[in-house]
Formats: C-alpha cells, structure tokens, sequence
C-alpha cells in the first residue's frame, strides 16, 4: 500500500466515520496492488423532478421493483461509495484536529495548519514531527511556538509597506515572522485572498517571500463575522480537496461530498459512477456527469474534439475545402471558381481542385474535371472527408441523444402536469400514475449511457469484442426507441397503456444493465483496443 | 481608494528617483502606466535595445497583483526570453497571484524584469509560444503558469 492509503488503514475515531471497519469493508484484489472497498450505507430511492426532492420509502408502490434490483445487488459497472454531509466532514475534521494535537501537544489552531499542510495525512504527519519539530513548525510557517494571543499594535516611526501610510498612531498587525502592516491593508489583504481568491488553508504574510502561514487565531482576530463563515467553508473544502478519496458533488449548491476508494491510476479500468444523496449521478474519477462506459481519459478527449470540431465540422462539409498546397481550410464566399489561398497564395478551381494555370481563361466554368492535379487533390480531400464523416456519425448520434433526453424529459414535464389531471379524473393515486415517472427516468438514464456508448465506439478498434458490444448497443437503443415513442401516445391512453409501459421501462434498464457489465467487465480485463492511447 | 492613494504615492517617489534603466513614459490614470526599461549589462540580446511594459491595476492594488505585459511598438521589440511570450506576457511568479506580495511596486516589478532579462543567455520563447498566442484569450492574470523553471 502506498502511503495514500493510510487514511483508510489508521486507527481511532475516523474509522467510525469513514467506514465501519467490522462489517462494511472488504478488501478487494485490483491489478495493481490492493483497494478498499466502501459499501453505501443507505440506500434511499430518490428522485429529482422539477427541482424538488421526493423521498419514497421502499415498497411503497409497484414501480420500484427493477430500481431495487439494481441497488440490492452489485453489478460489475457499479463501484462502492459513501456519501457524507457537511456536518459529518466537518465532524471528522475536527476529531482529527484533537486527536493529533493531542499526540503533538500542540493548539487546535496550530495543527489544523499543520494537518493542512500535511495534507491531512496523519501518520507522515505525526513521524516527521516526531522526528524533526522545528523543520516541521517551520515548514508549515509556523516558525517557533504559536501560543501568544495576537494583538494590535501602535508603534512608534511604524511606516506601512503596503499602503505606504506613516501617520503617528498607525494601528498595526504582525505575526511571529514580525512582517508588520497596518491593520486596514492586512485586513482588506485577508478578505481579497477569502473572498475574492478563495483561499484559506495556505494564505501566507503579505511579506515579500515570506511563507508563514496566516493562522485561524489571528484570522478569528482580524476579520468580519461574515468573512469568518466563509473562511471556514473553505477550510472544509480544502480538507475534501486534499484528500484522494473524497470528492464533491459537482451538482449546482449541493454540498454532500463522495468518498469512493478508486485510485487515478485504475481510471483506464474502471470508470467509477457514484450517485449522490442529492440524486446526481456522477463520474469519481473526473467529476463530470455518469459517463459509462467510457472511461474518463476517452471522454476527456472527445469533449476536446467536439469542442474543437463541431462547430467547424458542420460548415466544413458545407462551405469549405482544403487549399490543396497548405492544407488550410479555405472558405467560398463568392461564386466565381478561382480560389487563391490567403496562406500560401496557391490558385486553384473549387470545382475540380485542379492548378488554375491549367484552367486558361475559362475562369468562369470548369469543364477540366478528369486534370490529373485535380483528381489527385480530390483524393486526399477525400481521404480528409473520409475521417470527418466517421466523426460525424459517433457525433451525430452522440448528439442525437442528447437531444432526445432533453426532449424525452421536456415530454415527461408536460404529461406530469396532464397526469395531475388524470389523477382526478380517473381516481387513479398519486404512487399508481409514477410510473410515467420511472420510465422517464429510465429513458434519462438509458440515453445518458447511449450517448457516451458513441464516444466509446469512436476511440474502440474492431476485434472480436466489438460485436457484441454493438448488438447491446443496438438492443439498448431499440429498447429506448420504443419507449420514448409511447411517451408521444396521447394521455387517454396513457391508463391502459401502464403494463406495457413499466414493461418496456423495466426492459430497458435491463438492457442498460447488460451492456454496462459487459463494457465494464472487458475494460478492466483489458479486452478493448482502443486507437488512442488511455492515460 | 487604497489602489490611488498607493499609486499616487509610488508616483511622487518615482519622479524624485528612478534606478538607471527604468523610465516612466505615461501615468496619465490610476489604471494603466506605460513603463521603459533597458538592460544595463552589455548582454548581447538586449543591447541597444528598450523595451515598453504596460501595467494594468485594479481596484485592489497592490493587494492584487497588476497585471504586466511586454507591449510592442516601432522601436520597442518583445524581448527575448525563455519565460517571455512573443505576444508580451510574462511568466513571471513575481506577478503570480501565489508569488505575489503587496509589498511589491511599480519600481520592484521593472527592476525584477531587469534582473529577469540580465541573467539571460537563451535567445528562446516559452515552448508552446506558437500556440499559446495563437489561442490564448486569457487574460494574464487568469492564466495558471507552472513554474517549474525558476533558474531562469
Ligand atoms: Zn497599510
Ligand atoms: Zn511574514
Ligand atoms: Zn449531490
Ligand atoms: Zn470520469
Ligand atoms: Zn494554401
Ligand atoms: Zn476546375
């Protein structure tokens, strides 16, 4: 193991909090060396629709039998995770502050500073103290002893450096590095780095070159209430950020955080999907929404491409050619067929690609098509549209799906509101008419995963994996087709159609299931090839 | 109200003394100054040679750092310099946000250049210089320079 892995192997009061060592943990054989594995201590069926959060308790109703098969048991595409609030985070941080002041003998402030530099490993922390105090102190600007009380100060022929101001009576603020600055300009100094910079755990002395760190006490000293709030968020955030295996839920204003036991290093294997309390399904490797079955790396290069592609890619087949010289991408903008390039000024006819020279002064018509220049110049354009249009039909159908889940979910919004209706005219309740709203989230769900099988397919090299992975893909889409088209049926019918409905709803997560165990279960033997490198 | 009173301050100084090489050219506002500095030493790259530096201050100065570029002009190249762009901005942790300290000024900041340029034997762009001017629409500030080579 290496040393990252402490955290989850110490001692004492953390392992109540981050894992429930007797029951809960498991060690798991990775290819490259040990991982612990974290089961989800709870498993509450949440939904999010409109904003709001609906709790539904298991078995309150028909439609969560095929949520709960997938929740009861792992499949090889889930991993284990643990999702913890604010106050929990906060709470472990602050029993590791005690604790290890403890050992050290030293004040809450001062080793909240030292497990921050310590990047909140414990044990390096409390050997290297052990071994070598002062360097330790002084590495994590703490220099010599941090007890005195900060204090303000007024003193004589005191000129501050920031401000440059030197009135008699100037009030005036320094720490133990004895960088001192009147108290306006250190005050306005740490609410820039709070506010305005984000910064908490490593803000140093505004002295030039100085890296004494400032410390919460005389932080506490110096700034407003207010500031003070949010120093201490930022303070818990550092502490997820430093740590391998937590992470934040990136959805807008939630505040839970992840902790999942997969390393960077297992990200070409593994493409690690957790499901925040707040109903967010996230990728852990990389933050980004659930992208199964690419990994991480795959995906990260896609989105550049698509970036980089598609706004071009769609008026590039369109409008624009290749210079058959340079290579630069030259747009028509008029009618006549003589092109001059702006980069290497070689002139040529756009219809045939062909040396304008060769064209005489038949500017205005080409009738030279079969002009060796020209075919030749058409192949290697050809072989240039050859690789957009591979792009293009991953990227369409990555579009597509897009596209379809937000109208698919734009459908599901409508008929919520005409089901309320339905509901009062039929005396159906409120739980027997949800199953419109698992099928909607199956159709999510099932498109999300659709949508990346493209980008996977992309980068995947043919071999004899391959196909079966399009016939799932194949089935995953059809499943979804025929779905979202009874999304479309009038809502009278809506009633009868609910059998078959939570029929087809249950299909397609099965399908789903299916092809994210047979991607999953082929990435971390190695089985794909890939025509890219995955970092 | 902190950033005026500063400059303003800064300014008297530097009109009773400047260190040879550093010449003020316009501080018409309390937002943007137009600096000349010359290499002193007889090092070949930079002979004969002066060169312009824009200073751009914010409110917050000099809590925050201003931001410094090299701007080109008839007369006024972009130096030569492993740490410089060809399109003037500076790799600089000077005038980085974790390297930067509000006890720095106008004056430190165009001797630190000169310093900067002094100690320089390498007629070299950052690599990457093709690209990062081609596609940089960051402005300087916002950008995230590693610097990994302080010997330069
Ligand atoms: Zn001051
Ligand atoms: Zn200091
Ligand atoms: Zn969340
Ligand atoms: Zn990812
Ligand atoms: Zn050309
Ligand atoms: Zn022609």
């Amino acid at each position: 193991m290496d040393s990252d892995d402490e955290f989850n192997s110490s001692q004492g009061s953390e392992d109540e909090f981050m894992n429930d060592q007797d029951s809960d943990v498991s060690i798991g054989d990775a290819d490259d060396g040990e991982f612990l594995v974290l089961r989800p201590k709870k498993s509450v069926n949440k939904f999010r629709w409109l904003d709001s959060d609906i709790d539904i308790d298991e078995g309150d109703g028909g439609f969560e039998s095929q949520d709960k098969d997938i929740k009861s048991s792992k499949h090889s595409y889930e991993v284990d995770f643990t999702v913890y609030s604010p106050e929990q985070i906060q709470e472990h941080q602050n029993s590791q502050i005690g604790e290890v002041g403890n050992i050290l003998g030293q004040p809450p402030e001062a080793t909240a500073i030292l497990l921050r530099h310590a990047r909140w490993n414990k044990e390096r922390l409390i050997e290297s103290y052990m071994d070598r105090t002062e360097e330790v102190l002084e590495s994590a600007g703490l220099g010599e002893s941090a007890s005195d009380p900060p204090k303000i100060e007024k003193i004589k022929g005191f000129a501050c450096d920031i401000c440059c101001e030197d009135e008699p009576g100037l009030e005036s603020f320094a720490m133990k590095c004895g960088h001192r600055f009147c108290v306006d300009c250190y005050k306005h100094y740490l609410q820039t780095k709070i506010k305005d910079e984000g910064e908490a755990a490593r803000i140093r002395c505004p002295g030039d070159g100085c890296n004494r760190i400032v410390d919460s006490k005389s932080l506490d000293f110096l700034v407003s209430d207010n500031l003070k709030d949010r120093y201490q968020e930022l303070l818990t955030r550092t502490y997820v950020d430093d740590k391998d295996n937590l992470r934040w839920c990136p959805a807008p204003n939630c505040e839970f955080a992840v902790e999942c036991g997969v390393k960077d290093k297992e990200l070409a294997k593994i493409v690690p999907t957790v499901h925040c309390d707040c109903g967010h399904f996230f990728c852990f490797g990389c933050s980004l929404t659930d992208h199964q079955p690419a990994p991480c790396s795959l995906v990260k290069k896609w989105l550049k491409k698509c970036e980089d592609d598609s706004e071009t890619a769609n008026w590039i087949s369109a409008n624009t050619k290749e210079c058959p010289k340079c290579h630069s991408t030259i747009e028509k903008n008029g009618g006549c067929n003589h092109m001059t390039c702006r980069k290497c000024r070689h002139e040529f006819c756009w219809m045939c690609m062909g040396i304008w020279s060769e064209h005489g002064t038949s500017w205005y018509n080409c009738n030279r098509f079969e002009e060796k220049s020209g075919s030749e110049a058409r192949d290697a354009q050809a072989k240039s549209r050859q690789s957009l249009e591979r792009y293009l039909h991953y990227y369409n159908r990555y579009a597509n799906h897009e596209q379809s889940a937000k109208l698919d979910k734009d459908i599901y919004l409508k008929t919520e509101k005409k089901m309320s209706q339905l509901q009062i005219s039929t005396g159906m309740s409120w739980i027997e008419v949800q199953f419109l709203e698992s099928a909607s989230q199956a159709l999510q769900q099932c498109r999300q995963t659709l949508k990346w099988t493209y980008a996977f397919a992309y980068y995947l090299a043919r071999n004899n994996q391959t196909e079966i992975f399009e016939d799932n893909q194949k089935d995953l889409e059809m499943a979804v087709e025929n779905l979202s088209e009874m999304f479309e049926k009038p809502i009278d019918q809506l009633e009868s159609l609910k059998v078959e409905m939570m029929d087809k709803t249950a299909y397609c997560n099965k399908r789903r299931i299916i092809l994210l165990n047979d991607t999953a279960e082929n990435l971390k033997s190695s089985n794909w090839e890939f025509n890219v490198v995955l970092s | 109200m902190l950033a005026s009173k500063r400059l303003q301050k800064e300014l008297l100084k530097m009109h009773a003394h400047l260190p040879p090489g550093i010449d003020i050219v316009s501080t018409d506002d309390l937002k943007e100054w137009l600096m000349d500095i010359r290499v002193l030493d007889p090092n070949p790259l930079y002979q004969n040679e002066v060169y312009r530096l824009k200073f751009s201050f914010s409110k917050s100065y000099p809590i925050e750092a201003p931001e410094v570029v090299f701007v080109q002009d008839t007369n006024r190249p972009i130096p030569w310099h492993p740490h410089i762009y060809s399109n003037g901005i500076i790799c600089l942790d000077l005038l980085d946000r974790q390297g930067w300290s509000p006890v720095h000024n106008v004056e430190s900041i165009c001797v630190s250049l000169q310093s900067m340029l002094t100690g320089n034997t390498k007629k070299e762009r950052p690599p990457g210089d093709d690209n990062f001017v081609k596609y940089n629409t960051q402005r300087p500030r916002d950008i995230n320079f590693l610097f990994h080579d302080n010997s330069v």
